[in-house]
């Protein structure tokens, strides 16, 4: 058991490495100087502009070769220093990203928890009820088929601007500042909704139609035909399917988070909701390199912490994991 | 009569049209027999037992009653059968090694299993740990799961759990195929065990390998392409078989003394019709060498000597 989570624990650390260390590389080789924007944009005499530019080269470190800023890069890194945002000079870039995440992980954490857990029930209920598997799995199909942003969009616009029961943008009501009372949490919550819903309803069609697949294939495997042939009621044999049908859905839940992620982006940015996608957004607008790097830092910790979680996991529900790790079969 | 199969036919349902998988079969079995059902791939035997049991979806019942103790079973309904599964009829499926749920450990599975049938699965948890030594486990293989257990002894858990409710019929279907031969020899003993402890009253013991008929049947019946071919003592059947397919069969398997560098044994020329459109008359009539104008004409299936049924023109 300890071995092998050791061995786990190791390849996480070296994808970290590596995924780290290419978040580095990518606005660094990426076209376009972020510090001669932000100087350009003050409109200075050159001569003003050239002291301008040696005094931020100077404080972002990027007047150094190259090996040492990745060097300073990992040291600071250590020290929880991700550097200074360009586009809010002089906060650090921490900052903007610690007021942000709380947003993105209110909307993840329960869009792709309920998903799962309300897909796989249903996916599992409609499995080999004929009526129900011809009418409601096509609209299943149709909703995971659906981009995240398209259908932000349609709920946008039937909810929001046709209805006008929820509002459009934002986090809470411009007009308001956060407070402990009733009407801001109800502001927050009307705010949540649209972009929660979005999300909600792609990852449920895909969570659904795996699940009744996978209801399917175990309903048709040995053990479930023999539990028949002698006689066991449907309950029990449904109960047997669905434990089994679950395990492969915990590795889908694992390899679907980075690619929520990347959905929660586009939702954030089509409401206007200030978590890490919209603040992704911001920050390739404004060229601030280290703030784009901070904030996928944080999505690669979030995914491979996810995954390690789901790791553990899987060896507490599937005892055949258990049995692979004592090396004995 | 323990159990009595008439005129019984299960086809299966394909895209080119029905199977005849089953085809008018008639038997019965005696209180405490043990019956060898034998015959080659395709010819019928393991449709005639799931037919017992529990229907698959292809198959679709076409015909025929059977009546087990006097009582008749109703399988052309499922859920009428429940009624009869586990307590009455039970089966050792050709997948034993399958036939465990892998994600929950044996003994659960057991009460699981037990109590959604209504019966105390706590009170019998004595004798399934009983049961279970006696096919020579370990009670602890009931704290472990599928996987962590060999071929064999999946095979025995499985026989364990199949009669626990010591049901009037056990259907045996290809028990001892996946097996190497001493363990087949320990799981036919077992069968034989079963049934002298009144475990099991009825048996009909599924396989196409004729040598462990031999060990464990009283009777054996031979099947042909959806028909039943022939059914007599088990010595009968081994040494003075009358069916012309019978006796092909048991003369193409090696004998004990033989020396098969100096004879060489010979196979049956031809292969088994296509059961989708079968040749009316006798099925074998092609590969027969005693066919003639006759054979075209069904043959039936008759008791030429006591206890001894053929359904042959050639014989009587």
């Amino acid at each position: 058991m300890r071995q092998y989570f050791a061995r786990k624990l190791a390849i996480y650390l070296v994808t970290f490495f590596v995924a780290v260390t290419i978040d580095w590389m990518i606005p660094r080789f990426m076209p376009g100087d972020p510090v001669q924007g932000m100087v350009s944009r003050m409109s200075l005499e050159p001569e003003a502009a050239n002291r301008m530019m040696g005094f931020f080269l100077g404080a972002f470190g990027l007047d150094k070769p190259i090996w040492e800023q990745y060097l300073n890069f990992w040291v600071a890194l250590a020290h929880g220093d991700l550097g200074i945002s360009v586009w809010q000079f002089p906060t650090p870039v921490l900052n903007i990203i610690l007021s942000a995440v709380p947003y993105t992980l209110a909307l993840l954490i329960p869009a792709i928890l309920l998903s799962w857990v309300a897909g796989n029930q249903f996916g599992a209920w409609v499995a080999r009820r004929k009526r129900l598997d011809n009418t409601v799995l096509p609209v299943g199909y149709i909703l995971t088929a659906t981009p995240y942003m398209w259908l932000g969009i349609l709920i946008a616009w039937g909810l929001g601007s046709v209805l006008r029961v929820l509002p459009l943008s934002g986090a809470f009501n411009y007009s308001m500042s956060p407070t402990l009372t009733w009407e801001f949490f109800l502001s927050v919550y009307t705010h949540w909704l649209m972009p929660f819903l979005s999300l909600f309803l792609v990852m449920f069609g895909g969570w659904a139609i795996g699940m009744r697949n996978m209801i399917i294939y175990e309903l048709e495997s040995d053990y479930a035909h023999w539990l028949e042939a002698l006689g066991a009621p449907q309950s029990l044999v449904r109960r047997y399917a669905f434990r089994n049908a679950v395990l492969p859905q915990v590795t889908g839940l694992a390899l679907s988070l980075g690619v929520v992620v990347a959905g929660a982006l586009v939702t954030e940015v089509v409401f206007s909701y200030p978590g890490l996608g919209y603040l992704v957004l911001q920050a390739i607008q404004n060229e601030d390199y280290f703030l784009l790097q901070g904030i996928f830092l944080f999505v690669i910790i979030g995914v491979l912490v996810a995954n390690f979680l789901i790791d553990i996991a899987y060896v507490v529900v599937d005892p055949r994991t258990r049995v692979g790790m004592q090396g004995r079969a | 009569m323990s159990l009595q199969v008439n005129d019984l036919r299960v086809y299966y349902r394909t895209l080119a049209g029905d199977v005849r998988a089953l085809d008018g079969v008639t038997f019965s079995i005696a209180e405490g027999e043990i019956m060898g059902l034998a015959g080659e791939s395709g010819c019928g035997k393991s449709t005639l037992g799931k037919a017992l049991t529990h229907f698959d979806s292809r198959m679709r019942y076409v015909g025929g009653d059977v009546v087990l103790d006097d009582e008749p079973l109703p399988i052309m309904d499922s859920d009428a059968m429940d009624e009869f599964r586990f307590w009455s009829v039970s089966i050792i499926p050709q997948y034993a090694m399958s036939a465990m749920n892998p994600t929950r450990k044996i003994g659960k599975m057991i009460a699981d299993l037990l109590e959604s049938r209504g019966e105390d699965a706590a009170a019998m948890r004595p004798e399934i740990e009983r049961r279970i030594e006696l096919v020579g486990l370990q009670r602890d293989v009931l704290d472990r799961y599928p996987i962590e257990l060999s071929g064999g002894m999946k095979q025995r858990v499985v026989m364990v759990i199949a009669t626990l409710l010591n049901p009037s019929l056990l259907i045996a279907d290809e028990i001892t195929s996946a097996l190497d031969v001493s363990t087949q020899k320990a799981v036919a003993e077992t069968l034989i065990e079963f049934r002298d402890r009144q475990l099991v009253r009825t048996m009909i013991v599924i396989t196409h390998d004729m040598s462990i008929l031999a060990q464990v049947a009283d009777t054996i019946t031979v099947m042909y392409a959806g028909k039943l071919a022939e059914k007599a003592a088990t010595d009968v059947i081994i040494g003075a078989p009358k069916h012309p397919y019978t006796r092909l069969l048991i003369s193409s398997l090696p004998e004990v003394g033989v020396r098969y560098a100096d004879k060489r044994l010979t196979g049956i020329p031809g292969n088994p019709p296509q059961l989708l459109d079968p040749p009316l008359g006798c099925r074998f009539q092609a590969r027969c060498p005693l066919a003639d104008a006759q054979c075209r004409e069904e043959p039936p299936f008759v008791e030429v000597e006591p206890a001894h049924f053929v359904a042959c023109w050639k014989v009587s």
